[in-house]
């Protein structure tokens, strides 16, 4: 392996990880809350990289620059608040009523999912939409040799360290963030001090679905913007959920990091296939050693 | 609580009563055509018009409507109407089997227009020939298959595949890296590819295949990259190919530097990805929306005068439209719609299409045509670069990879004396 190759498989790992963790980090909060398993994710994620054609080809279209870094940007805040607020409809309307049913939340969130596929394609029509890469975000960083760091990459790697970071100091360092850990922590509990369970779980999961607006909005520098955009980041999100421990902040980085890290080298090792099928393989006997994941919440419920 | 038990029945009730209600109105709305004196001619046009396929279908099958409104309008055939029945195969192949049944046995159609992919083809073979119909299959495939129910309206590997292999060999481009989905399609089409770069002298440096529908190639394209090929054979399938070719042109391999060539992406595609990622590769197809001719210009103009000034049209789309008529003529020479005199009638038969003249076999039910190879302009149209000096003969068992050959629609013996060979260059 030459060095090129080494920094390249490098940097990939940490781009699929950074993208990974953006996908599964509206999916660790909400499931850890909740306890809702939510298959529309995939919906969330296809809203948010909708935001950025309704942004840069609706409402600027007839803007020359429309496709400037500034108006990409522009499109994040939308992203989010689009998502966050279907997020906090879907939540008012369906999600409370499945609250511990992981086997009806899942069937009716993926019902969802279809349904948000099926609006997608009746609104902006079956056909992926083009989105135009921001100019200053195509062409790459040269290194050394033959080996470039792509800027969208390096974009969507700085993004996903905004969000955690952001997300770090919500939950940890304000007043509504500690409110929802409480209520991971022990509902009842919360519950007895006066805490509204019951509007921290919509606004959770509004925030959740957030997230994974973000997550589209990065996705739509890399692959196509179309209505079953998302669904192909379903199981890794899961998986990266899972691994890393449900519904704690630095699992969710240790699990996108482990995947995300692995499967590029696994996959050059072998073949595309195969390395995909290799990082399954070792999940599962990751989570046969250690199976509440790699970081453990402590819980102080009965469980 | 008795008084909310109750509101549930209701409501329960309310709902099953609007359910039949919505029903009795789709059902009567099926039925209520009107015909002129004369039963009409029901067919089936059978696309995916959700899932992930429905990017690709949708407009086929209105290129498929397209050509029964013309008939239609024209007097219908045999003086009577043409009444497609339109069902949503749902880019899954058992559902795709499933209302093929219904439109033979409920709808009792003559012919049935559909399919994209190969595994809902081969989900439809077996229906049609249990029930002896006849299906009209619009898109390219791997070939390996022949059947006296389906009309192959696409191209097979020799019309398609081989001569790109072999244009990019005398071009120059020596060394292939191949990346295709992981289905049947790719896969027979690598199998092919290799064989000819061993028969004419080219190399293979590499091979990969993704999921159907992945959407990461940063680690292939560090793998192309290493491998340093002079050209990269593209076969993937749907929308992994927007995330493909972004990321090529982001990790700085441009078509300057390694140009692809792609045998799934028409201008529909290229629309979808984008054409700045892709100007400058090349596809192989039959058919191209920038073909200079009257025909084409009347098809491009009809079609979008139905479906909206912007829209594109492609080859997929263009077979959808003339399998149309390439029925109708059966139908109109056998004078019946009946499944087996219009079989009949239809080997040999011709119709001259927006490409040009096409012509079905009377050996293996598959189309004659001319094959173009297509460099991408900055407007995601196709400037031909190369096309076949006559109509090519379609061969769905090339010798290269199988010792089987066609002898009659759906009859398939094993070759005699079998060589590998390929317009001339054999293997030992």
């Amino acid at each position: 392996m030459t060095l090129d190759t080494f920094l390249s498989l490098t940097t990939n790992g940490l781009s699929v990880s950074s993208i990974l963790l953006l996908v599964g980090l509206g999916l660790s909060v909400t499931f850890g809350i909740m306890g809702v398993i939510n298959f529309a994710i995939g919906g969330f994620i296809m809203i948010g990289g909708y935001m950025v054609y309704v942004v840069q080809g609706i409402i600027f279209a007839h803007y020359a620059g429309n496709d400037s870094f500034a108006i990409f940007l522009l499109a994040l805040p939308f992203a989010f608040f689009a998502a966050g607020f279907i997020g906090f409809i879907l939540e008012k309307s369906l999600i409370r009523f499945l609250y511990a049913k992981p086997y009806e939340s899942m069937l009716a969130t993926w019902g969802v999912s279809l349904i948000f596929q099926q609006l997608a394609r009746n609104v902006f029509g079956s056909n992926n939409v083009v989105v135009n890469t921001p100019v200053m975000l195509s062409g790459g960083l040269h290194v050394i040799g033959g080996f470039q760091i792509p800027y969208n990459r390096l974009f969507i790697l700085s993004l996903s360290i905004v969000a955690i970071v952001g997300v770090y100091c919500y939950l940890y360092r304000t007043n509504s963030g500690r409110k929802i850990r409480a209520v991971m922590q022990n509902r009842n509990m919360s519950a007895c001090l006066g805490i509204p369970t019951g509007r921290i779980d919509s606004f959770t999961f509004a925030f959740g679905s957030g997230l994974a607006g973000i997550a589209g909005c990065a996705l739509s520098l890399l692959g196509p913007i179309g209505p079953s955009m998302g669904e192909h980041y379903i199981v890794d999100a899961f998986m990266v959920v899972v691994l890393g421990g449900v519904g704690s902040l630095a699992g969710t980085i240790g699990g996108s990091l482990v995947i995300g890290m692995l499967s590029p080298y696994l996959e050059f090792i072998t073949t595309s296939s195969m390395g995909r099928a290799l990082v399954f393989i070792f999940v599962i006997i990751l989570l046969q050693w250690k199976p509440e994941g790699l970081f453990v919440l402590r819980n102080r419920a009965l469980d | 609580m008795p008084a909310k038990k109750n509101l549930k029945y209701v409501i329960s009730i309310g709902v099953i009563i609007l359910v039949v209600i919505i029903l009795f109105v789709v059902l009567r709305k099926h039925s209520s055509v009107k015909t002129a004196g004369k039963k009409p001619i029901y067919v089936g046009v059978l696309h995916s018009l959700t899932g992930t396929m429905a990017m690709s279908e949708i407009p086929v099958k209105n290129a498929t409507l397209l050509a029964i409104d013309q008939i239609n309008a024209k007097g219908g055939l045999l003086g009577r109407k043409i009444v497609p029945v339109i069902e949503d195969g749902a880019s899954d192949p058992s559902t795709f089997a499933q209302k093929a049944k219904d439109l033979i046995l409920k709808h009792h159609v003559s012919a049935i227009f559909g399919c994209w992919t190969s595994a809902s083809r081969k989900a439809v073979l077996p229906v049609v020939q249990e029930y002896d119909n006849l299906l009209f299959y619009p898109v390219q495939y791997e070939g390996l298959e022949d059947s006296k129910n389906i009309i192959y309206l696409g191209s097979t590997p020799n019309q398609q595949i081989m001569p790109a292999v072999s244009w990019l060999l005398k071009k120059g481009y020596k060394k292939f890296y191949l990346i295709g989905s992981n289905y049947v399609f790719p896969r027979v089409a690598n199998m092919i590819i290799k064989e000819q770069l061993k028969a004419e002298g080219g190399t293979l440096v590499g091979e990969q295949y993704t999921p159907l529908g992945s959407t990461d190639f940063s680690t292939i394209i560090t793998k192309i990259k290493a491998a340093k090929p002079d050209v990269i054979f593209n076969t993937l399938n749907g929308s992994s190919n927007v995330a493909f070719f972004k990321q090529l042109m982001s990790a700085g391999i441009t078509p300057k530097d390694i140009p692809v060539m792609s045998v799934s992406i028409a201008e529909v595609e290229v629309k979808g990805i984008g054409p700045k990622y892709l100007v400058g590769d090349y596809a192989a197809w039959n058919y191209f929306m920038s073909m200079k001719s009257k025909r084409n210009a009347a098809f491009i103009k009809n079609y979008q005068a139905k479906f909206g000034k912007n829209a594109v049209v492609d080859n997929p789309m263009e077979a959808g439209y003339f399998g149309v008529y390439l029925w109708a003529a059966a139908v109109k020479k056998a004078d019946s719609t009946n499944i087996n005199k219009v079989r009949q009638a239809i080997r040999g038969i011709s119709f001259k299409a927006p490409q040009g003249l096409v012509k079905v076999d009377p050996i293996n039910n598959q189309t004659w045509q001319k094959v173009l190879i297509g460099k991408v302009e900055p407007n995601g149209q196709f400037k031909i670069v190369w096309k076949s000096s006559k109509s090519v003969r379609p061969k769905p068992f090339p010798s290269l990879i199988s010792d089987e050959k066609v002898t009659a629609p759906g009859v398939i013996v094993k070759r005699k004396n079998w060589k590998r060979c390929y317009e001339g260059n054999c293997l030992k």
